[in-house]
């Protein structure tokens, strides 16, 4: 596990965790990850020539030319603030978190997938095994005998060409500790600006840091809060999957029947899904206070759904058909619940104690 | 396999030469070099080290969510899989065709992909290595270096990112992983207000794409014997065909050439493509390495992307592009040009054709119309190919009864290439790295060979890094947009 301190001291010059030209250093790396991290960072524009003015950006293998060796060549703590995004999936994953923990003054866990696993986080639905033989045994296109890629090739000059899979996908959180994190698949370009001002203004004084911990580039409550849609918490008798309608642009998704996140998931990401119809999938994770977003979410929709009709039903098999042909509009409840959470749940596989980190810390 | 330098006669004893992770590329990768006691060379491998596993996590989702969950595939070209996702599942619902608002706001939308990516990866991730040379510093060999010498360059580079990321934005919602695209059609179409932001920047997008193209056969002239040989790999060609031969980077027929030109197959229905395409797994890679099944995986790789589509073609459909294909193709008469470096060339003239495409589709009122949907007989099965920024991308799928997806099969862009690019780093090591000490600058030659068939790679509008510099971005009337001083 890391060992990052307390508080993160300010790095002065020639400390440890500062360039020669005595700006603090900052990486942005990427484990198992898609790039739009990296991309969304880029999308602040200006925003990169401030971190440039006021960071040695030093390592980013997707921009810079900077390779693992000179990371692990830095004294520990060498770096002021590490944005880590991806999940964990191979043991390189594990490894480079590992290396960049004891590296990093700063660790946060930076994007959906870091934070909760993400879309990719659904792969801990089936075993590490039966996802290989998926991808390259049983498939439309793969030789007759083809044998997955083996994870660890002896050769005389030396082991190991790929790293293994690890047998879940796994979040920041799980394999190292973490100190702050950033919602968003990927965080909104407005909420980066704010997370980079912060940890600009925390290399001169610390003390502007919330409690290690916290979620950062977000708000405390939920997308309803920055929705532009009117809520009239309305009763459904049956849910719609997104195809069916035509949503009307100024109402709730929810009152219109469709499984929209937005209730179960945090703010400050300015409800850009909702703004073009679609219905918000969850990607900024659960809101303050709660620690399963697909619980939360089928507990909100449990409350929606009109049980009025069924009084005239007698109780029993009857009454749960009729609930169950509610239901039924969505057939995959896992994957709408947990889209981008289940590698953070408990259902995913994820240690049950994992939230509620008050200030201070603690696994 | 009987592929030069993939394997090592003898192991024993020679050392490894490990570059990790490949930079200034999209993923994760790393190249393994075997050298001897004399630095001679006997084994390279492009290994990419990452593996996420789409194919088995689609199976069991409802296929209507597909479009957005596979944008996750891939943060830097997101609109080609909710694209290709898309298109296969308009099959699933029985859409064989598409309404003509829905079809342009989706062609829009991937021709702003195209531009952005194709215009990220040349000033900002490829530049610096042929502006500065390859063995240049490390310090210098990124876009910060270019951004402090050639600044004009650069806020082009910059400016026309912008303007496909607002492309993206008006015809998707978000700039990254949006949402615009349903099966059957679209979810939203464009405004008048939003086609307006647009279409007053047309001249100033095309006379930079026009500048681009020039840059890059410019670049490519100076120092032509070089980049003419630097990791030359002939192969056979791969990729979408429109109707009457023209590029067409949204839909089309699969063609494929060998490497004197002469057609392997044409007009091939996107539906069949298992019958012509296979793949073969290797033990040291998880990328697999996919073949023309008629010619075996030792004979049958080839290349996807903007070399071989502008070969592949037989013609590009906007005038000036075509224009700039003909000088292209004049340089080596009725031969295939095979540098990795030409790529980037043929990846400015693609820039410049995306540039037409788009300015077409901003004055065609069928943008505005709200026939968004169309529907037909469900089916159980469907695949969408369409050509990504870095080559052809296949989505294959079939549907349950219960709406869920059963079978997920993609092969994607970079993959297609994986043979192309372990040749070209084999070419490149045995021409500059056998017998000599390898050095960082010898070995970002293997990386340059790498960077030139990936297109998708993008990252930083702006630079980072040690020189002073004051950038100014200018509108097409001059005037300051934007000023950026760094100490």
């Amino acid at each position: 596990m890391g060992d990052a301190g307390e508080a993160a001291p300010a790095p002065g010059r020639g400390d440890g965790a500062t360039a020669g030209d005595g700006r603090p250093r900052l990486a942005l790396y990427w484990g198992s990850a898609c790039g739009g991290c990296e991309i969304a960072v880029c999308n602040t524009h200006e925003t990169l020539i401030e971190i440039d003015r006021h960071f040695d950006f030093c390592f980013c293998p997707c921009l810079l030319d900077g390779k693992r060796a000179d990371v692990e060549a830095l004294p520990d703590g060498g770096l002021f603030v590490t944005l880590w995004n991806g999940s964990i999936r191979t043991t390189e994953n594990l490894e480079m978190a590992r290396l960049l923990r004891r590296k990093s003054r700063i660790l946060v866990a930076f994007g959906s997938c870091a934070a909760e696993g993400c879309v990719p986080g659904l792969a801990n639905l089936a075993s590490r095994e039966e996802t290989l033989r998926r991808v390259y045994v049983d498939t439309p296109t793969a030789e007759p005998g083809a044998t997955p890629p083996r994870a660890r090739t002896d050769t005389p000059c030396g082991a190991v060409e790929l790293p293994p899979l690890l047998p879940r996908v796994a979040t920041l959180r799980e394999a190292v500790e973490v100190d702050f994190t950033v919602p968003g698949c990927p965080p909104e370009p407005h909420q980066i600006r704010a997370v980079i001002a912060l940890f600009t203004a925390a290399t001169a004084d610390p003390s502007v840091l919330p409690p290690r911990g916290s979620v950062v580039g977000a708000g405390r409550s939920t997308v309803c809060d920055e929705c532009p849609r009117t809520r009239q918490e309305k009763r459904l008798t049956r849910l719609h999957r997104t195809y069916e309608i035509a949503p009307d642009p100024t109402s709730c998704l929810v009152d219109q029947g469709l499984v929209c996140l937005g209730l179960a998931t945090r703010d400050g990401c300015g409800a850009p899904c909702l703004r073009v119809d679609a219905p918000c999938i969850g990607c900024y994770g659960p809101p303050e206070g709660v620690h399963d977003q697909g619980a939360k979410m089928a507990s909100v929709i449990g409350s929606v759904i009109d049980l009025a009709p069924l009084r005239s039903v007698p109780e029993g098999a009857a009454q749960d058909a009729s609930v169950d042909a509610v239901l039924d509009a969505i057939p995959d409840w896992v994957g709408t619940l947990y889209k981008c959470g289940l590698a953070a749940s408990v259902l995913g596989g994820a240690p049950a104690r994992r939230r509620d980190r008050g200030p201070g810390g603690g696994a | 396999m009987t592929f030069v330098l993939e394997k090592a006669a003898a192991p024993a004893g020679l050392r490894r030469i490990v570059i990790d992770p490949v930079s200034r590329v999209e993923g994760h990768g790393k190249v393994t070099i075997l050298l001897d006691a004399d630095n001679r060379v006997h084994q390279v491998r492009l290994h990419i080290v990452e593996f996420r596993g789409f194919e088995r996590f689609i199976q069991g989702r409802p296929y209507w969510e597909v479009p957005v969950m596979v944008q996750r595939l891939c943060g830097i070209c997101p609109v080609s899989h909710h694209l290709a996702a898309s298109k296969a599942l308009d099959l699933v619902v029985g859409a064989k065709k598409l309404t003509r608002t829905a079809e342009k706001c989706r062609r829009l939308m991937h021709y702003g992909q195209i531009l952005q990516s194709h215009a990220l990866h040349f000033y900002h991730l490829a530049s610096p290595d042929l502006l500065f040379g390859f063995d240049a510093p490390v310090a210098k060999r990124n876009v910060v270096g270019v951004i402090a010498e050639h600044p004009e360059l650069a806020t082009q580079g910059v400016l026309l990112r912008k303007f496909g990321q607002e492309v993206i934005r008006i015809t998707a919602g978000k700039r990254v992983h949006g949402t615009g695209a349903i099966p059957g059609g679209v979810n939203k179409s464009v405004t008048h207000a939003e086609r307006d932001e647009l279409l007053p920047q047309m001249p100033q997008i095309l006379a930079w794409a026009r500048g681009a193209v020039r840059i890059a056969v410019d670049l490519h002239r100076a120092h032509q014997e070089e980049y003419d040989g630097f990791g030359y790999v002939r192969s056979n060609l791969l990729s979408l065909v429109g109707k009457n031969g023209d590029l067409d980077l949204y839909d089309g027929t699969l063609r494929a050439r060998d490497a004197d030109g002469g057609i392997l197959f044409d007009g091939v229905d996107s539906q069949n493509y298992r019958a012509h395409l296979k793949e073969d797994v290797r033990s040291w890679s998880y990328m697999k390495f996919p073949f023309i099944g008629s010619l075996g995986a030792d004979l049958g790789w080839y290349k996807v992307g903007p070399l071989a589509r502008i070969q592949n073609c037989d013609r590009i459909p906007t005038p000036l592009a075509e224009e700039a294909r003909q000088e292209f193709l004049a340089r080596s008469p009725g031969k295939l040009v095979h540098a990795p470096l030409a790529y980037h060339t043929a990846r400015m003239i693609e820039l410049l054709h995306a540039a037409e495409v788009i300015d077409g589709l901003l004055r065609d009122d069928d943008l505005h119309g709200d026939d968004l949907v169309a529907k037909g007989p469900r089916q159980i099965q469907g695949v969408g190919i369409i050509e990504a920024p870095r080559g052809t991308l296949i989505h294959h799928y079939e549907v349950d009864s219960q709406d869920l997806v059963t079978m997920c099969n993609l092969i994607v862009s970079t993959t297609h290439n994986n043979q192309a690019m372990n040749e070209a780093i084999r070419e490149v090591a045995r021409k500059y790295l056998d017998g000599k000490e390898p050095t960082e600058g010898l070995l970002n030659h293997v990386e340059v060979a790498i960077r030139a068939f990936d297109p998708c790679l993008s990252c930083a509008t702006h630079a980072l890094g040690k020189m002073p510099l004051v950038v100014e971005l200018r509108s097409a009337d001059g005037a300051l947009v934007e000023e950026i001083v760094r100490e």
